[in-house]
């Protein structure tokens, strides 16, 4: 489960990211280059952009920043070694030269924070020695690992992109052109049309990796390629009503959504397997860490295939007709479904009905869509109206827009830019900052296609927001939406055939069971504190006492004649009495508290006494 | 009890032969030529009827006799007694009772010896052995309890136990294949060489590693035995001194002293012949010493001895002459010595000169500190008097006043000091803003100027603020200070203002009271802005707490009606997302879209609020009906159980809240996902005791994807770690650092064959469990 929190890694052997795309491209800036200089105008083959009116940050390396306030912060979990320090041995070097900065270079602690998982605030009861030594190790290897992942932030070297205006300047007036002008060549490339008007609106998918586009028209033809390289995978048609189009683990594998049943290609084009159990689907999802394909179907059904043993885990019947509104949350990988009753239903494989239902709109829902963080939630209904939900336990909307025409499609990208298809135009929305929701005050960007949307989706990895739509499939530049550093480990865009088979491999091996799909993904971590207390009950019922309660008292025996019966009576007496008393103190005490809140709620609550009252009974 | 039954015995035997007398009396007489020894057999027998007639001492009487070959009936004699019983003998215990003293004494002897008891069974034995042994070796073994609660607690364990060799190589050794080559590098080592300065490791030079080595094992043996026989003489010295310093008699103490005068007075001729300059320096001391004396008195009549003595001293002619004893000898010591005269005479010489240059009273004063005569000492403390009070007149009145005048003055002139420079740093402020504002060469000039000028009127305003002050001050003073003055009884006029201004107190009143005059109005001036700001910012706080309770008692109170249907606004901004084919569908879309909500939407929240009422209703825990229809009343068609009886038996467990219960559009399920709790952990491992407890270790993820390489590494290192084909040999008590004794402490504990009784056995085990508790005491 918790394969769906971002994980902190750095990539590990990440190939320099030539072609990462950035709307004015800074040259990189070297070591041996001063600081004090800027390179604002960067490396953009094109044009200089000041006709264009806009404006590039001056930006800071990360890690110079990083630098600079660590050298200020004198925070306390920095495990300074002192041996190091007084250790004449270490210090001593051929040279005499000492080292300016000696001893581990101090890491801010709010990077630390970030990587703290132990909730401290919450108090623990009292414990033993011997489990509080426990404790204590739990928290320092805590401690350690999240300074040791703090500090590997440095390998995190990659920036993202970013659009800014000059003053006064709406970004959203900035057309795909302009960006195409004043970006590099290889990011300009990655803007294209492909005009495929002959097979109807068509909706799109993106691998893991982002490196790869399947797209399925709704007149049969289904087409995958590598974007990047425009190299065509395959190109077939199926003959058939093409619905939904989704990729599985990796790029070799396709699922169509066609018109009776589910069908999965390779990435030549062979059919590979006809699933006849879930017919008429509608929507697709691929759940990556669980191998579970979601299926939503025109009969209400949800249907979770495992395509690693081509096992239908789970069929449920949603009981809310038609299925058409279906989305992933990457965080929990919990599956909502959008209904004609403007509610939202989660589900997860092992239970049998919704884990939440949240009622969103008056009229049905058309678009649902889920940020990476599982944070927000972005839906929009047939009320013309957009909302974002926080999904943090309150399932309450933060901002509420109405669309001129209601929104058809959405979707989030990595750093929670928010798309809506509304017709022929998409509208993109970005938050302030980081972890915040989208604003949708301002758009980011708009783009008018040549026919209406059909499918949106981010690419990962890349600031590239592809749009089926009825003219065909438009690959468009998206400025910051795109993570800028992946894990070479989790989804490397680069792999080669055996890297993918090796990691096909191991995610085959760490694959997580359905039925650990809940609203909480960090439920593992937890102790089923229901079925302990059933144990202990079966348990003090098996041997007939509590083993874990207190022993009652027994007075001890005592010398000279004083250890006669009566004695001890009267001491175990003298106890009893004591617990009992201690027993009516505490009631006491309760039932004080008790009516002073009842008098403070009289007393506010209460209007002025009169002079009747006193004859109240 | 033996005693008993034998004095019983001997006394019912005693009153047989008397109440037997008289029968036997009158036969006696008849026939008496029977023999004796018939006669003795016969009695024997009588005393043995007699005997038998008592039921209870059925005992025989011991006869012996020796073995011989022929037994006739007439040998038998009764040897044991030896003699004849004559009814004396009978009698005598009844008048004393030295013959039972005896016995009593050995039936004493024999109470005395104790019975040897009964050894005690095997069983028992063995139970004993096993708890003595238990204790013995628990104790023993006790020792190794932190040794294991370290391992256990060790986040890994190396095996086999032993010390590690350090991985990195010494320096030397990673010194000795480098060699200087820069010339930089071999000017610095052949600098270091011609020093013999250590390059590798060992931080000593030559010399010092010699010296090291130069003193041997013996030497610093030798040298410290002779440090401990020194340590031993100064102890025992140092007790000597005790013990006789605390010898009361003064008759010993006297002796002591006149021995210690004579040996000083014995050396100092020595050294007079031997070494004159050291001897004068005694004789300094001497002098020293008598000056001491001197000074202190003691030799006069204010000591205890001395009063006591002046009071005895009336009737007592010893004290009397005790008290002139001392009375010359205190003239003695205080008598000035012809010596040191000699010197101050000698030395007057010279001093002579500085008196012209110094006044008179002056030497007389230091010679005074040398060591003079106490009557001339006097006289000059007088003339100094005198003349101190002479000069007094002339001298004294002046700096009282100057210093009256000074101390008035001083203050008044430290403010205007801080005036002054008050004004002059707001002058050079102004100057500066002026500099600034103008930034004119030619203008400095006239700024001086004005600046002078300003500087001038400044100064007037200053000295007219300081008269005001004096005269403020003034009229306080005269206002307040009547009664002061009458009580000073200072009535000089002109100085009442000075003096007045000399108390400190009243001057700082007054600087303060200007001065918080002027931070008052300061701060009335600045104090309401941050005060008003507070009193907005407590109030925006306050209200804005406010706003999100209201909120929060709103959104509870809130309808999901209100909640969908508020106002949103709407985005006017944007491209229109049209194109002119689709329009009049659009449109047409539209109205049916509009429709479809203005109907739809209250039947949608209706729809949702009944739903969830369901499942409110679906999740409550029911109601058990425990009613026994017919118990305790009448039973049968159309009856009901009472109502009393319903309401005893009905049983309704109210369970937690649920989660949505403030979320009116919300429907979280309750239900538990089963097949999730299957991996959860059930059952608490062992040191925790409270589910949270055991939750924060394992919060963190271990695995290589949450975590650096480094750390995955460091999580995932197995606890004990073993080292193919070693082998593991059980750890040693050397290994921690004991001394190997656990066999030795165990072997104390051996199967003694000795027989042990329960006494012994009550001993053991209390010593035992004595043991056992002191070892308890150890650990904690």
């Amino acid at each position: 489960m918790g394969e769906m929190e971002t994980a902190p890694k750095p990539g590990r052997d990440v190939p320099p990211k030539k072609d990462k795309l950035q709307t004015k491209r800074k040259k990189p800036r070297r070591y041996w280059e001063e600081e004090t200089v800027p390179t604002t105008d960067g490396a953009s083959p094109g044009p200089p952009c000041n006709k264009k009116n806009r404006e590039l940050r001056p930006q800071r390396p990360k890690n110079a920043h990083i630098l600079k306030k660590s050298r200020i912060s004198k925070q306390p979990q920095v495990p300074k070694k002192p041996q190091e320090w007084k250790n004449p041995e270490s210090q001593r070097s051929l040279s005499g030269a000492q080292d300016p900065f000696p001893g581990p270079a101090p890491v801010p602690v709010e990077v630390v924070q970030k990587f703290c998982r132990i909730d401290k605030s919450r108090k623990l009861p009292r414990s033993k020695a011997k489990t509080r030594s426990r404790l204590e190790v739990a928290e320092a290897e805590e401690e350690e690992t999240s300074i040791k992942a703090a500090r590997s932030e440095l390998l995190l070297a990659e920036e993202p992109g970013f659009l800014e205006g000059e003053d006064g300047e709406d970004t959203a007036k900035i057309c795909q052109a302009d960006i195409v002008e004043a970006v590099d060549i290889a990011s300009a490339a990655k803007h294209f049309d492909l005009n495929l008007r002959q097979f109807g609106p068509y909706r799109l998918n993106y691998s893991r990796t982002g490196r790869h586009l399947a797209f399925g028209g709704r007149r049969g033809h289904v087409a995958a390629l590598d974007w990047v390289t425009k190299k065509l995978m395959c190109e077939i048609n199926v003959m058939e009503a093409v619905r939904d189009i989704r990729f599985l683990h990796s790029e070799a594998l396709l699922a169509v959504a066609q018109n009776r049943w589910l069908h999965i290609y390779d990435n030549q084009g062979i059919e590979l397997h006809c699933i006849r159990r879930c017919d008429r689907v509608t929507r697709l999802e691929f759940l990556p860490f669980h191998f579970l394909l979601a299926t939503a179907s025109e009969t209400g059904f949800l249907t979770y295939l495992d395509v690693s043993v081509g096992k239908i885990v789970a069929a449920l019947n949603v009981r809310a007709g038609r299925l058409d509104v279906m989305s992933q949350n990457p965080y929990n990988a919990v599956i909502h479904l959008g209904h004609s009753n403007g509610t939202v239903s989660l589900w997860s494989p092992a239970m049998k009905e919704p884990l939440a239902k949240i009622l969103c709109h008056r009229g049905g829902v058309r678009a649902v869509a889920v940020d990476s963080t599982g944070t927000y939630m972005a839906t929009s209904g047939l009320d013309h109206q957009l909302k974002i939900f926080d999904l943090r336990g309150t399932y309450q909307p933060l901002s509420t827009r109405t669309l001129p025409h209601g929104a058809g499609h959405l979707a989030f990208s990595q750093r929670g830019l928010l798309v809506a298809g509304m017709g022929d135009v998409v509208n993109i929305w970005a938050g302030q900052g980081k972890a915040s929701p989208p604003s949708l005050e301002q758009p980011y960007l708009t783009h008018r296609l040549s026919g209406p949307v059909h499918g949106l989706q981010f690419c990962p990895f890349e600031d590239v927001l592809g749009v089926g739509h009825s003219g065909g499939v438009t690959s468009m530049l998206v400025p910051g939406a795109g993570e800028p550093n992946f894990d070479g480990l989790e989804s490397n865009p680069y792999r080669s055939r055996k890297q993918r088979q090796e990691w096909e491999v191991k995610a085959l091996l760490e694959k997580v069971p359905a039925e650990l799909i809940c609203l909480d993904p960090r439920a593992l971590a937890e102790v089923d504190v229901i079925s302990l207390e059933q144990g202990k009950k079966e348990r003090i019922e098996r041997l007939g006492y509590d083993p874990e309660a207190k022993a009652p008292f027994q007075p001890k025996p005592k010398q000279k004649g004083r250890s006669s019966t009566a004695s001890l009576v009267k001491r175990k007496r003298k106890v009893m009495d004591e617990e009992h008393r201690d027993k009516v103190r505490q009631s006491l005490q309760q039932q004080q508290q008790q009516q002073q809140q009842k008098e403070a709620k009289a007393k506010s609550t209460g209007a002025r006494p009169s002079a009747l009252d006193r004859f109240v009974r | 009890m033996n005693v008993n039954r034998v004095a019983e015995s001997l006394l019912a035997l005693s009153q047989q032969e008397e109440l037997v007398d008289l029968p036997k009396n009158c036969p006696l007489s008849e026939n008496e030529d029977e023999g004796d020894s018939d006669g003795e057999r016969k009695h024997q027998k009588l005393l043995e009827a007699i005997s038998s007639l008592d039921g209870k001492n059925r005992r025989k009487l011991a006869e012996r006799s020796e073995a011989s070959l022929k037994v006739s009936e007439f040998n038998v004699s009764s040897e044991g007694s030896g003699e004849k019983l004559v009814l004396a003998d009978l009698l005598e215990p009844v008048k004393t009772t030295t013959s039972l003293a005896t016995v009593k004494k050995q039936l004493n002897r024999v109470k005395s010896k104790k019975v040897v008891e009964l050894p005690l069974n095997k069983e028992k034995i063995e139970q004993i052995h096993r708890e003595v042994a238990f204790g013995k070796t628990s104790q023993v073994l006790s020792k190794w309890d932190p040794i294991v609660l370290k391992n256990q607690q060790a986040e890994q364990l190396a095996f086999p136990l032993g010390k590690e060799q350090p991985a990195i190589a010494p320096i030397e050794h990673a010194l000795s294949g480098w060699k200087a080559r820069t010339p930089l590098e071999q000017e610095i080592f052949n600098l270091l060489h011609k020093n013999k300065q250590p390059v590798t490791d060992p931080l000593l030079t030559p010399m010092e590693k010699a010296s090291l080595r130069a003193m041997s094992l013996e030497e610093a043996k030798m040298h410290r035995a002779e440090l401990q026989r020194a340590r031993a003489l100064q102890s025992y010295y140092e007790a000597k001194a005790r013990r006789e310093k605390k010898i009361k008699s003064k008759k010993y103490h006297k002796v002591v002293k006149k021995g210690k005068a004579r040996k000083a007075s014995k050396e100092l001729e020595q050294l007079q012949k031997v070494n004159p300059t050291v001897a004068l320096e005694e004789l300094e001391k001497f002098e020293n010493a008598r000056m001491m004396e001197r000074m202190s008195l003691k030799h006069q009549n204010s000591g205890k001895w001395a009063k006591s003595k002046a009071i005895m001293a009336k009737y007592d002619l010893e004290a009397r002459q005790a008290m002139q004893e001392q009375l010359a000898k205190n003239k003695e010591l205080t008598q000035k010595l012809q010596v040191a005269s000699e010197t101050e005479e000698e030395e007057g010489g010279t001093e002579e000169v500085e008196e012209l240059l110094v006044p008179h009273v002056v030497n007389e004063v230091q010679m005074n500190v040398d060591g003079p005569n106490p009557w001339m000492l006097r006289s000059c403390t007088s003339d100094t008097r005198e003349a101190a009070t002479q000069e007094d007149p002339e001298q004294l009145p002046e700096p009282a006043t100057h210093e009256v005048s000074e101390s008035e003055g001083e203050r008044p002139v430290a403010e205007e000091e801080i005036l002054l420079r008050d004004f002059e740093e707001r002058r050079s402020l102004r100057k500066k803003s002026e500099l600034n504002q103008d930034a004119e060469p030619a203008g400095i000039q006239e700024t001086k100027d004005s600046s002078s000028q300003e500087v001038l009127s400044e100064l007037r305003a200053l000295s007219q603020k300081l008269k005001e002050n004096h005269q403020s001050r003034k009229q306080k003073a005269s206002s307040e200070g009547t009664v002061p003055q009458v009580q000073r009884e200072e009535p000089a006029p002109e100085e009442e203002a000075p003096l007045l201004l000399q108390r400190p107190e009243r001057v700082q009143t007054l600087e303060e009271l200007e001065e918080l005059g002027k931070e008052d109005c300061f701060q009335n001036k600045e104090l309401p802005r941050p005060v008003l700001e507070g009193q907005q910012s407590e109030r925006t706080p306050n209200n804005r707490p406010d706003a999100p309770k209201e909120k929060k008692e709103k959104e509870q109170l809130i309808d999901v009606q209100n909640l969908l249907t508020t106002q949103s606004p709407s985005v006017r901004s944007l491209a229109v997302p049209t194109t002119l084919e689709e329009l009049e569908d659009e449109e047409e879309r539209d109205q049916r879209q509009m429709i479809k909500e203005a109907f739809a939407g209250d039947d949608v929240i209706r729809n949702f609020l009944k739903e969830k009422r369901e499942a409110v209703e679906a999740s409550k825990p029911k109601d058990v009906d425990l009613t026994l229809p017919g118990w305790g009343e009448w039973g049968g068609v159309g009856l009901k159980p009472s109502t009393k009886k319903r309401r005893q038996f009905l049983k309704a467990p109210e369970g937690p809240p649920r989660k949505d219960k403030n979320l009116p559009n919300v429907i979280i399920s309750e239900k538990r996902n089963i097949h999730a709790a299957a991996h959860q952990v059930q059952v608490l491992p062992y040191p925790f005791t409270h589910h949270r407890q055991f939750e924060r270790t394992i919060q963190t993820p271990v695995g290589s994807t949450w975590n650096t390489q480094r750390a995955f590494q460091k999580l995932t290192t197995p606890k004990v770690i073993t080292k193919p084909g070693h082998i593991i040999k059980p750890i040693k008590a050397e290994d921690v650092g004991y001394r190997s004794s656990s066999r030795s402490d165990l072997s104390v504990i051996q199967w003694n064959p000795k027989q042990i009784t329960t006494r012994h056995s009550k001993e053991l085990k209390k010593n035992s469990r004595l043991s056992s508790w002191k070892s308890d005491s150890q650990e904690f």
